[in-house]
């Protein structure tokens, strides 16, 4: 089973960094959701499946009598999918206000923070 | 989207989801539910109000801006462990009781407070985001 | 009594940086007359350390300390010696009459506090410079006297050359002070001694290391800059751009003797070597004429002072290298001797300046009447620099030339250095105490009269200083030269020189110093158009040297800066995912983990379709070309990973991403309907190729890396233990929700803020464009 998922993870990763290394802000966003979704795969994968049973105790029980599945990456993912769709929301509004104040999608054109040639810095002292 | 139907609908099923997300959330203790999901399902439900009705219904009907219910969340959030410092025992370390309300006995504990407090930030900063992405819409 | 003489000491050592604390608030209450307050630190901690004199004077030594670090073996010490506490007594006297001076130079300047707190915080720092033992303490002191030195000679910031000389001080003392620094490391790893008390009396471990050479080198690095030796002597001209008593403290008196001090202090451990008698005398020969020459060329009261200045720590640094008794005896004489009469002239410099308004001395002419305490306190700071009787400086130049001689050539060719520096020195010291006195009055720019009390105090009582000294030579050398001529040599060394003539050799080299010394002032505006039409003719120092380097070091940084931020985020992109590609990729084929080669894994059919069910809608975010087509394929293979926790045994994953999914295609929608933009890719095929390599190493390495992972042993101690404990001391049944509530809070409640702080940004991203909205339409193209 973990085969199969080891790649499926790779298959997601490989469009998400695809996506990433274009220069349309639109891509690149589309790219770090996928990312993050690769992330996700990864630790929930890497911390071994078990098909449907869920990491709750029985009712009349303290201590689950039969293998349940490892709420340790269950748990880390939750809030890293929480967070990441945040992250998201930001980049988001960021790609939305960048496109509005510079006029492009195109990070090649994007060039406030590093110009095209800034010449050299202040001589003096 | 402002279709007669959904705009008709959007109260009802908005009021269906904030209430589901309250029992979501008061249950993620021995069942799956918890303060993300719950704060998650009531952003949605904001959310669909906001696109049905308007931005503006949807601040009235918060009353409070979401960013300060977010800001208020993440302070019981930390409030309930600084509370353990009371019972003279690490930051954060779980405090349980039982009270008796209407004849049912709740256990009240710092991680339902915890947990509560989980749920507001999420609700209030998620809600903030999607309003204001919505606000752009009109103008 | 020792502890509390130990705490008297440390709290000595720390007043000045407290004094400095309060020093603005009170300049702020009283004006200029809080000098009278503040001249009372120093003044404490000079009759603090001439309570030391009688130990010192019978040869002994006090020291004490604290722990500092004491995992390290770091200690804050300190080690008072005839050289310690000659130095201390100088910097805390002429410290307290620095304080009075300034207090009328800077009178109304409206950052005079800013002054006092400067100056109090560098006399602490150049206090606990000589006072050092653990080379810590010393090194720490040591920078500290850089950094307020910059603070002080950068002190009139407007101005750009108060900029540039601030600097370049700094750059050349900071450098050798990284020089100092790993000079004492290597000392301290050679020898295992981490303090100067041990390490003078050690005896030759330093001199018979393989290491020597190369710690010598290094402690010269530090010692040269700081005192100003060729080829680093271009800083201290510059540095007379800082006011006045500034000047006439840190750049004559005080901190450039940091350098010749560490000299002094290391000759016991590491002089009387060959190395030691060749590099220092011909460093210190080499100052001492360039000093000498560069003096005469300027008109500059000021920058004829500093240039001579540069000369006598020539003549310090070449007498300490000599290493004969009587070589240090005299280098010890002539340094408590400059320091009286250089801090004088420049304090009288700086009246002139003061009173007249201009420090040129070809405009200066016939001012002794108007200045009559000025002038005789000039004349006798020149007599003293010139070498005559009946001043300090006369007992040194006897001895310095009772010192050389001509036993053999290597010393006749020093002493012939001498005669002429000293000669230099003579023309030089009249020049500035003669020229501006005498001859026809000139007009000034200023209407000059004396200055007041606060202005001639200082210089006067370092002149008064200069005659008892010379006068009661026998008490002077018993409590301050030969205690320090002893510790310096490291062995008991006694003067003997006294202002009763003696007939004999250097009565005769001081007679040809005089005359030679009246021949150039005589001439000395012909000199000096030859020694500047000579510099002209060269065009180049190690001044314009300095702009060189600077400008070469801006001129590469943009270089390196462009060829590595070029501002291509794609290529970023590139690089970084490269790195991961073969992190991913070569490191298990060099050590070789990769993944042994596995079964076709046996799934139940609805799972393939999930899987399969995700890959379609990744590759339909790939092939999107419009913008309902990328949204809803997002949220397919979102709703995939959803399924796939769900299958998994992760209900509240399922949910959450579920959830998450939802509002990312309802927000993407809201945004996605207005940046009417094409999703489609518009990059040329052989980017795409290249691109698409890299992504599939990527892809291949995080999958091969997963099947390893996944292939090795599970570790499952966790998953038993939330499992075990959960319901027990936790109260939940959730286990997942128990561990984000409880186990794991903390964690929980750092990534709540983060969602705030996220939903905050956002928030404070539309409210900017709202506000600038609201005044004026951002030009597309430029950032808003």
């Amino acid at each position: 089973m973990e085969t199969a998922f080891s790649a499926l993870v790779g298959i997601f990763f490989a469009v998400a960094v695809y996506l990433l290394l274009s220069k349309h802000i639109i891509r690149i966003l589309l790219g770090t959701a996928i990312l993050s979704n690769a992330v996700n795969l990864l630790i929930f994968t890497a911390g071994r499946l078990t098909r449907e049973v869920p990491p709750i105790i029985p009712d009349h029980l303290a201590v689950p009598e039969e293998t349940i599945a490892n709420p340790l990456p269950q748990a880390l993912v939750l809030t890293a999918i929480v967070i990441s769709f945040s992250l998201f929301a930001f980049l988001l509004v960021l790609t939305y206000r960048a496109y509005q104040e510079l006029g492009t999608d195109d990070t090649e054109e994007m060039r406030v923070a590093e110009p095209v040639d800034d010449g050299l810095p202040p001589m003096g002292y | 989207m402002r279709t007669l139907i959904f705009r008709t609908m959007a109260p009802y099923l908005t009021s269906l989801m904030v209430l589901f997300s309250v029992f979501v959330l008061l249950r993620g203790h021995n069942e799956p539910g918890g303060g993300f999901i719950g704060g998650l399902i009531a952003a949605s439900a904001f959310a669909i109000y906001g696109i049905a009705c308007g931005v503006s219904p949807v601040r009235r009907a918060l009353y409070f801006h979401p960013m300060s219910i977010s800001g208020f969340g993440l302070f019981i959030a930390a409030v309930s462990g600084a509370l353990s410092m009371f019972g003279a025992v690490p930051f954060m370390t779980g405090l349980w009781t039982e009270a008796s309300i209407l004849g049912v006995t709740v256990d009240l504990s710092t991680p339902l407070v915890f947990d509560i407090g989980v749920y507001l930030v999420v609700l209030g900063s998620l809600t903030s985001i999607a309003l204001a992405l919505e606000e752009r819409e009109e103008d | 009594m020792e502890t509390a003489g130990q705490s008297l000491t440390l709290l000595a050592l720390f007043l000045p940086f407290l004094a400095a604390c309060v020093a603005p608030s009170l300049a702020r209450a009283f004006g200029h007359n809080a000098a009278w307050i503040l001249a009372a630190v120093p003044a404490f901690l000079f009759i603090h350390f001439a309570g030391f004199v009688p130990l010192v004077a019978e040869g002994g030594h006090a020291s004490g300390g604290y722990d500092w670090i004491p995992s390290l073996g770091a200690r804050f010490s300190w080690y008072l010696d005839g050289l310690s506490i000659t130095f201390a007594l100088l910097i805390s006297g002429i410290g307290t009459l620095i304080v009075l001076y300034s207090g009328g130079y800077l009178k109304g300047h409206e950052h005079q506090g800013r002054f006092f707190s400067f100056i109090l915080m560098f006399m602490g720092a150049m206090q606990g410079l000589v006072v050092a033992d653990s080379f810590l303490t010393l090194f720490v002191f040591w920078e500290l006297t850089s950094i307020t030195s910059f603070l002080l000679i950068g002190f009139d910031h407007r101005r750009e050359a108060s900029r540039r000389a601030a600097i370049q001080a700094l750059i050349v003392t900071g450098a050798g002070g990284l020089s100092l620094l790993a000079g004492l490391l290597l000392v301290w790893s050679v020898t295992g001694i981490g303090d100067l008390g041990t390490l003078l009396a050690s005896g030759d471990v330093m001199r018979e290391s393989p290491f020597y050479i190369a710690a010598l080198l290094l402690l010269l690095g530090g010692a040269f800059t700081k005192s100003a030796q060729v080829p680093f002597h271009f800083w201290l001209p510059n540095a007379m751009e800082a006011p006045t008593p500034v000047s006439a403290y840190l750049h004559s008196a005080t901190m450039v003797k940091a350098g010749v001090y560490l000299v002094m202090r290391l000759n016991p451990a590491f002089g009387e070597t060959i190395a030691w008698e060749t590099i220092l005398p011909i460093f210190g020969g080499a100052t001492l004429l360039t000093g000498g020459l560069l003096a005469v060329r300027q008109t500059d009261l000021k920058l004829m002072l500093a240039y001579t200045t540069v000369a006598s720590l020539g003549l310090l640094v070449m007498l300490t290298g000599f290493g004969s008794d009587k070589a240090i005896e005299a280098a010890v004489l002539y340094l408590i001797a400059h320091s009286l009469f250089k801090g004088a002239l420049f304090m009288v410099a700086g009246t002139i300046d003061h009173e007249a308004g201009t420090r040129d001395v070809t405009k200066l002419g016939g001012l002794r009447t108007a200045m009559p305490i000025t002038f005789a306190t000039a004349l006798v700071a020149a007599v003293s620099m010139g070498g005559l009787p009946p001043l300090f400086g006369f007992l040194a130049k006897e001895e310095i030339y009772a010192a050389l001689g001509f036993a053999d050539s290597w010393t006749t060719v020093l002493t012939l250095v001498a005669i002429g520096g000293n000669a230099l020195m003579f023309a030089i010291g009249f020049a500035v105490a003669l020229k501006p006195f005498l001859g026809a009055k000139v007009e000034t720019p200023k209407h000059a009269h004396e200055g007041p009390v606060l202005l001639w105090i200082g210089p006067a009582t370092l002149g008064l200083v200069g005659l008892g000294a010379a006068i009661f030579s026998s008490w002077s050398h018993e409590h301050l030269t030969d205690p320090m001529a002893s510790a310096v040599a490291g062995t008991a060394v006694h003067a003997h020189i006294s202002l009763v003539p003696h007939i004999g050799l250097p009565l005769y080299l001081s007679l040809v110093t005089v005359a030679v010394g009246i021949a150039i002032y005589v001439g000395l505006a012909g000199f000096r158009a030859a020694v500047a039409s000579v510099l002209s003719t060269i065009g180049w120092g190690p001044d314009r040297g300095f702009d060189q380097l600077v400008r070469g070091t801006i001129r590469v940084a943009r270089v390196v800066t462009a060829f590595f931020q070029h501002g291509h985020m794609d290529r970023y992109m590139t690089a970084t995912f490269l790195v991961i590609a073969a992190a991913l990729l070569v490191t298990p084929a060099m050590y070789g983990e990769f993944p042994d080669w596995p079964a076709m894994p046996k799934l139940p059919f609805y799972e393939w379709v999930v899987l399969l069910i995700a890959v379609i809608g990744l590759w339909s975010v790939l092939a999107a070309s419009n913008r309902l087509t990328a949204i809803v394929s997002l949220g397919i293979q979102g709703f995939a990973v959803a399924l796939i926790f769900a299958l998994m045994g992760a209900p509240d994953l399922a949910f959450t991403q579920f959830m998450v999914e939802t509002l990312s295609v309802v927000i993407l929608a809201l945004v996605m309907t207005r940046l009417r933009l094409s999703p489609a890719d518009h990059r040329p095929v052989g980017e795409r190729t290249v691109d698409a390599v890299i992504a599939a190493a990527c892809g291949i390495g995080f999958g091969l890396f997963l099947l390893r992972v996944t292939q090795g042993a599970f570790d499952d101690t966790l998953p038993r233990f939330f499992a075990e404990y959960s319901y027990a001391i936790a109260h939940g049944r959730n286990i997942v929700n128990v561990i984000l509530v409880d186990f794991r809070g903390l964690d929980t409640l750092g990534e709540i803020a983060v969602v705030m702080i996220a939903g905050l940004a956002v928030l404070a991203l539309i409210r900017i464009r709202l506000r600038s909205g609201d005044e004026a339409a951002p030009e597309p193209g430029k950032g808003g």
